[in-house]
């Protein structure tokens, strides 16, 4: 049977070429960077190798870049690191009421454990934050504010540089975090030229391993570790350091960025088309912004009558493989809370897919997944409870 | 000291007739099963009304507890200090140091009774008992003899091969070895009542099969893992066991088209009950399992039950059939099947099941409901049995 992966955002088929390079640090060039030896220094050499490049694709200096184990550590990083490093300067914590669980429920901790006050704010009905929020949320005791690049559920691009604007000019010690997960590999971020201090993203991702992530942390921002041990990387991120992975991650960078523009493109033709074929099956909606607004890989849409979960399990059994609402959330069949947030109808909460693409897409995957819609949706909706 | 062996008691084996040694050998065979995982050598064997297990070197003492604990047919679990024989001033010291490192606080009661085995021993079992349980009065103040209701019961049994001393009896699940009783079919959904009442079944020495009815896309590969998972945790009392994963979508689309709403759950079981006895009879099964307890949900209302009963020509065996849910749960927790039963993945039931569905179904009016499905419902029924998957568990 034919396989059309369209999980993209929950993760990546990784480049053969990183697979390969992968498996040649394990098994040859495995020596601890932390070693004095020959084997040390190579080893070594891959980690100043991935430090350069992303520094270079973020246009930052490579020792405001760190490894870790993921996006979801990048971020607890970014956050309980800076969060403690600063209370001094206040207790205020400013996030979107639709960012990713690794950041909601870091905050949660903070807000619960640790005496941190945290505001989240509201999204519009396509899923982008309100600035007029912002503004008001803003406050002396504020020291750190993360916002997301690209919203995983519905692909809402959020206004970062505006966002960052808004808080630099209200008091330039204010930290700005941004979760770039799902925005890097898709977007040229520049962190300095958006006034970023912190900003995480992942390996796997953007077809690199999984298990890999790195946070910029902006030269001037003071941060405490979370993990003690041998202090390696300048005691921010102790552990021996997983260069296969970085070199991975390393790699996955480079190739992803090449031909950027043209691969971008090539997605938001096929969403436009995905999007304009959907819509002709009856009673259903497409989440969010869909024009050149919105991040180019992700289509979240909505069909009434039918739970998701069913809906996803047809698709699987024709070889599609997608996710309900956000993949990281979907092992709780709880109703998403970004759906929620942007306001959709009752009658999608429960009924709503995400589409995600990579550069690995083709049209023909996309008409494929067409017909077997047009041919399972409505078997399903004439199967309901009654 | 440490203890080298396992005496395994048995209760209800030991009053059978001349097909004891049935039994006791299906027990061997058990104890043998459940220890064949764990780390270490052990040699199991019967001698005098008992089962022994001899474990040789090195082995982890709660693994080789906690798998004992599961077998069926044993009462009790003793620990064994076996010593060799170095004359009885030895054997009394060894006797004391046993006391002192299994009951740190001495403020007891206690009571040697000694079994005599090797008939050349110089003294016999009474003057061992009076000999031992003087030294150890000797060495703790504390401590009292009851001949009566003593609170520690120091067994010394004294065999050609050696001494054997114990007191502790760790709880047996009880029951009758599987195997003993022939084999039954299990119907077993991802809930929390069927894989107990698969449990309960085995404990009377049935051997079991089982029977999961999926329907995807309405249910997901994850649930049917779940199944299986709990199918393993049940071969884990029952031994291996033999699970037919049965694609039922096709049966139910086609019963929600043809016949009345609210009559769909309990035609549906009729239809799952008729598959499992299929498999049963081609098996050599005797009967069938159900999880169903009265009047828990409308298809376990009496009228229901009858209904589905209606279409078994096999004893459908209920055990948990007066249980309230608590009980239920708390044996599933018991059992540990119960963390693995309240994962939240769709059953194949909860998407068909009507509204209002009836809860007094009467079998003719059924009956005549499934008229309808005349035309189409023994091909599709011959298909579900014929591309069912057949998953070996335990083995």
């Amino acid at each position: 049977m034919r396989e059309v992966y369209l999980d993209n955002s929950a993760t990546t088929r990784a480049y053969d070429e990183v697979g390969e390079l992968v498996k040649r640090v394990l098994c040859e060039d495995y020596g601890n960077p932390s070693s004095m030896h020959a084997k040390g220094i190579e080893g070594e050499k891959y980690i100043k190798e991935a430090k350069d490049t992303l520094a270079g694709l973020f246009k930052v200096q490579a020792k405001e870049i760190f490894f870790t184990s993921g996006g979801t550590e990048s971020d607890n990083l970014a956050l309980i690191g800076a969060a403690r490093a600063n209370k001094r300067a206040g207790n205020h914590l400013i996030t979107s009421a639709i960012e990713h669980p690794a950041i909601i429920n870091t905050m949660r901790y903070l807000e619960e454990e640790e005496g941190f006050r945290v505001t989240y704010l509201p999204v519009d009905r396509y899923g982008r934050i309100r600035l007029d929020a912002l503004k008001d949320a803003l406050c002396e005791d504020t020291i750190l504010v993360s916002v997301m690049y690209v919203n995983n559920e519905v692909g809402s691009v959020q206004p970062i540089q505006e966002a960052a604007g808004i808080v630099k000019a209200y008091n330039k010690r204010i930290l700005f975090h941004v979760d770039a997960v799902q925005g890097f590999g898709k977007y040229r971020i520049y962190p300095k030229r958006l006034k970023v201090d912190l900003c995480s993203i992942s390996g796997h991702k953007i077809h690199g391993p999984k298990g890999t992530g790195a946070l910029y942390i902006g030269e001037h921002v003071k941060i405490h570790p979370i993990v003690f041990g041998g202090e390696q990387q300048k005691n921010i991120r102790s552990g021996t350091e997983n260069v296969p992975g970085i070199a991975g991650l390393s790699l996955a960078a480079r190739m992803i960025y090449k031909n950027l523009d043209e691969k971008v493109d090539r997605m938001r033709t096929f969403k436009q088309y995905f999007i304009s074929g959907v819509t002709q099956i009856e009673n259903t909606a497409v989440h969010g912004l869909y024009d050149e607004t919105s991040a180019p890989h992700i289509i979240s849409v909505g069909f009434a009558g039918i739970r998701s979960e069913v809906l996803l399990h047809a698709l699987e059994e024709k070889g599609i493989y997608v996710s309900s609402g956000s993949a990281c959330s979907s092992n709780h069949p709880q109703v998403s809370g970004v759906l929620k947030g942007i306001g959709a109808r009752q009658e999608f909460l429960d009924a709503t897919l995400r589409f995600s693409m990579s550069e690995f897409t083709t049209r023909e995957e996309m008409d494929y997944t067409l017909d077997t819609l047009y041919h399972i949706v409505p078997v399903l909706r004439k199967y309901t409870r009654r | 000291m440490r203890f080298s062996t396992f005496l395994l008691k048995y209760g209800e084996i030991g009053i059978k007739g001349k097909n004891r040694y049935l039994f006791e050998d299906a027990l061997v065979r058990r104890v043998r099963h459940a220890l064949s995982g764990a780390d270490g050598s052990f040699r199991v064997y019967k001698s005098q009304a008992r089962v022994y297990v001899d474990c040789e070197g090195e082995y982890d003492y709660e693994e080789v507890t906690d798998r004992l604990k599961r077998v069926f047919g044993l009462v009790g679990i003793c620990p064994v200090v076996r010593l060799m024989d170095r004359g009885f001033e030895e054997l009394k010291k060894d006797a004391v140091t046993y006391m002192d490192e299994t009951y740190p606080d001495k403020k007891l009661t206690f009571k040697v009774e000694t079994r005599r085995a090797k008939k050349t021993y110089p003294m016999n079992s009474m003057e061992i008992s009076r000999d031992l349980g003087e030294a150890i009065l000797h060495a703790f103040p504390d401590i009292r003899v009851d001949v009566h209701h003593p609170d520690v019961m120091l067994n010394v049994e004294v065999r050609t091969d050696g001494i054997y001393i114990y007191s502790r009896v760790i709880p047996g699940a009880g029951g009758m070895p599987v195997g003993t009783s022939g084999t039954a079919m299990l119907l077993l959904s991802g809930g929390i009542d069927s894989p107990v009442a698969g449990y309960m079944i085995a404990k009377r020495g049935v051997e079991i099969e089982a029977v999961y009815f999926h329907a995807p896309p309405y249910t997901s590969e994850r649930a049917k893992q779940k199944v299986v998972d709990l199918a393993q945790i049940v071969s884990r009392y029952a031994g291996k066991l033999k699970l037919h994963v049965v694609n039922f979508t096709d049966i139910q689309l086609y019963i929600y088209d043809q016949c009345p709403h609210d009559e769909l759950t309990i035609i549906m079981r009729r239809y799952m009950m008729r598959i499992a006895e299929h498999f049963a009879r081609k098996d050599g099964c005797l009967g069938l399992i159900t999880g169903e307890s009265i009047a828990q949900v409308a298809s376990q209302t009496m009228q229901s039950l009858a209904a589905t009963d209606d279409v078994c020509q096999m004893p459908v065996y209920r055990p948990l059939i007066g249980f309230d849910k608590r009980d239920i749960v708390s044996l599933a927790e018991e059992i540990g099947t119960f963390e693995t039963s309240i994962q939240p993945f769709e059953d194949c039931c909860t998407i068909f099941v009507a509204k209002h569905p009836v809860t007094k179904p009467k079998v003719d009016v059924i009956r005549h409901s499934e008229e309808k499905l005349a035309e189409r419902i023994d091909e599709l029924v011959k298909t579900a049995v014929e591309t069912a998957e057949v998953i070996r568990i335990g083995e």
